[in-house]
């Protein structure tokens, strides 16, 4: 189906039901309950997830398969995002044309910056794409000022044109909407004593993702994807084939700009406006840390990075001492205070330390990541050897071989 | 008029010259070997004809065209192949699509998005790849990853690889460099059967003469960076002035 | 030509923070081929130590005045510093102004422990694994450095004075010959500067004229060779990294005066610092300085008004428009050597 093998086939209709499920997988614990805390924050987690997996398997695409790893690629998040509230400003408040602009104009940029790049590879390639990330960044915040509205950022105002949507009324601004349906509306449905939720900007986000993950496979099984894995295998079989690298790496670069446009416009369609700290280097690094906490090269691997990391930074900020003093009431008084103090370290403001040593864990004992984990334990469990699939074989040998020592 | 025309091709590293004043013709459908001792610029004049390096001086014509200042992509798109010294493959991908990807770039010719499409529409490709698979006795191979296969069975599969595009010249760098005896010959035997079997002009640089004597056609010998004789086989087994350029090396070492 | 004089005194002192930095990334690159992005947090943690030392001069105890009253009419309160109260009030009040200059004593045995620490219990297991390994390890402890500083000296940054003598300005233009108060220079940098050509000296005549130097230069040269030869390059190499931290700690040190510390400077300075490295050419220290100086400046002479008003915004980013020129042109950079990092 959908051109696909039966095996992808039936990934794909796992993941699409997950999706559509994904209000009611998404609250177990009943409102109110102590484990509330850990019911996904549905819908603005669940749309951000949709959107950085989005990014994330982009990513993937240029750094999994080619072995190239920019660090830059949220210059094309932000341009994105810039692209879609200019269109939210000028044209009309409907999110497909601003999406639509969003990945023209990240690709345009992409394939410029690309271009300069890809002309070096290997740690260069890294810095220069770092170089124009940084570059996007700060012109945003000077030069480019009448474009990017500065450090304020980029936002909807009263007296915007709107062309195609005519004069606005009153004195509210407008919201995002596709068709008339605005993308904040939510229908509630009480069930078995849970409230679900279901979110018209949530459904929206997940079927882009959907057709943006159903494309990524395609690319991945496609003649163009075995290339790009040629590419990353051995560059000079590739020449001495007959073939210039150079127009596949900008092919991919150009394709996971795009992507990068794409979750950008979301962005910027669930709430209409945009900043350059979207193009700090830090948020490059985010997408990094999520594909390959998944694991890079593979097809599920940067969804489950950004569905884990996303997930995580929701809960993880929202434990206070208060809900650890809850949990460790049991313990004897100076033990828990000791347990809290520990777990305080790594939960709410502690965030970012826990992600830091998740991160540094993973690439040092799983550098397949998530994935390889849940195969080494799935054949753990099974004790069989199946028949693994290529694609989703994060072997060592699928790794860029280490770097020529300085010589 | 020889397939492949070298003449007059000079190449300085700075102060050392490597080639100096190199002709060569290559006749069509033969096997020509060219030896000589280390050092000898066998392997930068090979570099010379598939554009991995510009001669500072002469000229290299393929076929009635000039490979000078084409990228080795381009060169190998006029019809030279070449088979490494230590065999270059796609060590991550599976055989099979290590004989596809040589497949693509002879039908396309150049860069070709092919993103959407299905590998198994591919009908055609798939079949002479597996043709030419099954010829060098590796078809129940097919699906295994080439990091996994042995230096022998590398070999085999670069020299496939080169084969699928059908190429007017192969060209071989030491094709059976740090290889073990039976390897060696297993090697020597397939390439006897191209030679019988196909339409093709192989040169062959080799520092093995048992492999070269078993192979060549002709030879030519090349001493510090020019040729210092061409001949049939058995008149290279009796000429002095061979026994003199290896001679001469082996004094030295 | 004042203008052009104070420019570049000007982009003196950033430069000079750039190649302190650089020059440790691209020791350790040369000798150990590692991709360090911690290495900005080190000078980060440099500059804490200056901060932290600072700190435990100034710890006072409280003692109560009776016979004066503050503003509330209650008997005031006198802090006083245990350093004055141990050694005397002039000296103690000294040792607390020069807080800064003597954390680099207290910095190079902190700073030479991390770097051990960090080569010993992480970089160690990276030598063979690819760069973008290295690269993602080392951006994830780069990150855990950064919270546990934040999270023991919170988000704010901290003002670090230099010593009352180096405090101020001076006029600059009025000693060489130009018009007074042309050239008005802050001591400080000038210090700074002078400080960051010594350490730049001594590293160089250290690898210049010492064994131990001439080891370390074969191995960035040649590791395998130098392996052979039965030397136990890994413990030299445990050493560079120890040294390489020691120089990032005290450029921390000294900076901290120029910028007051926070948390996420060493991040700031990281980026920059791997454009210098590229630009100077993977693995070259020479180069790595001369960027380094050459970036500052430029930077610096970006800012200058004339220049901003023909190209906007020009002093944001001219530092990544070089270096991708350079990258593009002079691949190895300015004096990289043919085969470091090409694949």
């Amino acid at each position: 189906m959908f051109g696909l093998n039966k095996k992808d086939t039936t990934f794909l209709l796992i993941v699409i039901a997950l999706t559509l499920f994904t209000p009611i997988l998404m609250q177990p614990f009943a409102e109110g309950s102590g484990l509330a805390q850990f019911n996904g924050g549905y819908p603005d987690l669940m749309q951000k997830v949709a959107i950085f997996g989005i990014f994330a398997v982009g990513f993937n695409i240029l750094f999994g398969l080619t072995g190239y790893l920019s660090f830059g690629h949220a210059a094309f998040l932000g341009i994105g995002s810039y692209a879609a509230v200019w269109m939210f400003k000028l044209l009309t408040m409907n999110v497909i044309p601003a999406i639509l602009l969003a990945m023209v104009v990240s690709g345009i940029f992409a394939a410029a910056i690309g271009y300069v790049s890809l002309r070096r590879s290997g740690i260069y390639f890294s810095i220069l794409t770092l170089a124009f990330a940084q570059m996007c960044y700060k012109m945003a915040y000077s030069v480019l000022t009448p474009l990017t509205n500065g450090e304020t950022g980029l936002q909807l105002s009263l007296d915007d044109p709107r062309v195609l949507d005519g004069a606005s009324e009153g004195h509210s601004l407008p919201v995002t909407n596709i068709f008339g349906l605005p993308m904040n509306a939510s229908y509630k449905l009480e069930a078995l004593g849970h409230v679900f939720t279901f979110n018209v900007g949530f459904y929206f986000s997940a079927v882009i993702a959907i057709i943006a993950f159903y494309v990524a496979i395609r690319l991945f099984r496609s003649p163009f994807g075995m290339m790009l894995r040629a590419v990353k295998s051995n560059q000079q079989r590739m020449t001495y084939t007959g073939l210039d690298p150079k127009p596949y790496t900008l092919a991919a670069f150009v394709i996971s700009g795009m992507y990068a446009g794409l979750a950008g416009g979301l962005l910027a369609a669930m709430d209409p406006l945009a900043g350059a700290d979207r193009m700090l280097w830090t948020a490059s690094g985010e997408v990094v840390i999520m594909t390959i906490l998944g694991g890079a090269g593979t097809l599920m691997g940067p969804v489950l990075g950004a569905g884990v990391i996303k997930y995580l930074e929701n809960i993880f900020s929202k434990i206070n001492e208060g809900v650890l003093h809850q949990w460790f009431s049991f313990l004897p008084d100076g033990l828990e205070d000791l347990v809290i103090w520990i777990f305080a370290r790594f939960t709410g403001e502690g965030w970012h330390l826990t992600l830091g040593v998740t991160f540094m864990l993973v690439v040092t004992f799983l550098p397949g990541g998530l994935i390889e984990g849940l195969k080494r334990l799935n054949k753990r469990i099974k004790g069989g050897s199946k028949k693994r699939d290529k694609y989703d074989d994060p072997d060592p040998e699928h790794r860029p071989e280490p770097g020529k020592h300085v010589a | 008029m020889g397939i492949l025309e070298v003449k007059g091709v000079g190449k300085r590293f700075g102060g050392l010259q490597a080639l100096g004043d190199v002709n060569l013709s290559i006749e069509e459908n033969t096997v020509h070997a060219i030896i000589g001792p280390n050092g000898a610029g066998k392997s930068t004049l090979l570099n010379c004809l598939v554009g991995k390096l510009i001669p500072d001086e002469g000229s290299v014509t393929f076929a009635g065209t000039s490979v000078l200042g084409r990228k080795p992509h381009e060169i190998n798109q006029l019809g030279i192949s070449r088979v490494f010294q230590t065999p270059e493959i796609f060590a991550d991908l599976t055989v099979m699509e290590n004989m596809m990807i040589p497949c693509f770039a002879k039908r396309d010719g150049a860069f070709r998005m092919h993103a959407i499409e299905n590998m198994e529409h591919e009908a055609e490709l798939i079949a002479k790849a597996e043709k030419m698979l099954s010829d060098v006795g590796m078809l129940e191979k097919k699906d295994m990853i080439g990091s996994a296969m042995s230096r022998g069975d590398k070999r085999r599969l670069e020299i496939a690889m080169c084969l699928v595009q059908e190429p007017k010249l192969l060209l071989l760098d030491e094709p059976t460099a740090g290889m073990a005896r039976a390897d060696t010959n297993n090697t020597i035997a397939l390439l006897k059967e191209i030679k019988e079997t196909r339409d093709i002009t192989i040169a062959i640089i080799e520092h093995d003469m048992h492999v070269v004597f078993s192979l060549a056609d002709r030879i030519t010998v090349l001493a510090q960076g020019t040729p210092l004789v061409e001949d049939t086989p058995d008149n290279i087994k009796g000429n002095p002035k061979v026994k003199e350029a290896y001679l001469g090396e082996t004094q030295q070492v | 030509m004042e203008t052009i004089l104070l420019q570049l005194l000007n982009g003196l002192d950033k430069g000079s923070a750039y190649a302190l930095i650089a020059l440790g990334l691209t020791l350790i690159f040369g000798t150990l081929g590692v991709v360090n992005f911690a290495h900005g947090a080190i000078f980060m943690i440099g500059a804490f130590c200056a901060v932290t030392l600072s700190r435990l001069l100034s710890l006072s105890f409280e003692t109560i005045d009776p016979t004066k009253v503050d503003f509330l009419g209650n008997p005031a309160k006198i802090k006083t510093p245990y350093v004055e109260a141990w050694f005397g009030h002039d000296f103690g009040g000294a040792l607390i102004d020069w807080a800064v200059p003597l954390a680099i004593l207290f910095s190079i045995p902190i700073m030479i422990a991390v770097g051990f620490a960090m080569e010993r219990g992480l970089i160690k297991h990276f030598y063979k694994r690819p760069h973008a390994d290295q690269i993602l390890v080392t951006f994830g402890l780069a990150i855990v450095l950064q919270e546990i500083i934040k999270y023991f000296y919170g988000a704010n940054p901290i003002s670090t004075p230099a010593p009352d003598a180096f405090k101020g300005s001076f006029d600059f233009g009025a000693m060489l010959g130009f018009d007074p108060n042309m050239i008005i220079y802050p001591y400080w940098r000038l210090i700074y500067f002078g400080f960051a050509a010594v350490v730049i000296g001594a590293v160089f005549s250290f690898l210049q004229f010492t064994t131990f130097g001439m080891v370390v230069r074969a191995g960035m040269a040649d590791r395998e060779t130098v392996g052979l030869l039965g030397i136990n390059i890994d413990r030299r190499f445990t050493i560079m990294f120890g040294l390489a931290a020691a120089v990032a700690g005290v450029a921390g040190v000294m900076y901290a005066p120029i910028l007051s510390p926070n948390y996420h400077m060493g991040m700031d300075f990281l980026v920059l610092s791997f454009v210098v490295v590229v630009v100077g050419g993977m693995g070259s220290l020479p180069g790595a300085v001369a960027a380094g100086f050459l970036l500052g400046i430029l930077e610096s002479f970006a800012s200058m008004n004339e220049i901003k008003a023909i190209i906007p915004g020009i002093d944001q980013i001219i530092i990544y428009v070089v270096a991708i020129i350079i990258l593009l042109t002079r691949p190895r950079g300015l004096m990289g050597r043919k085969g470091v990092m090409e694949d």
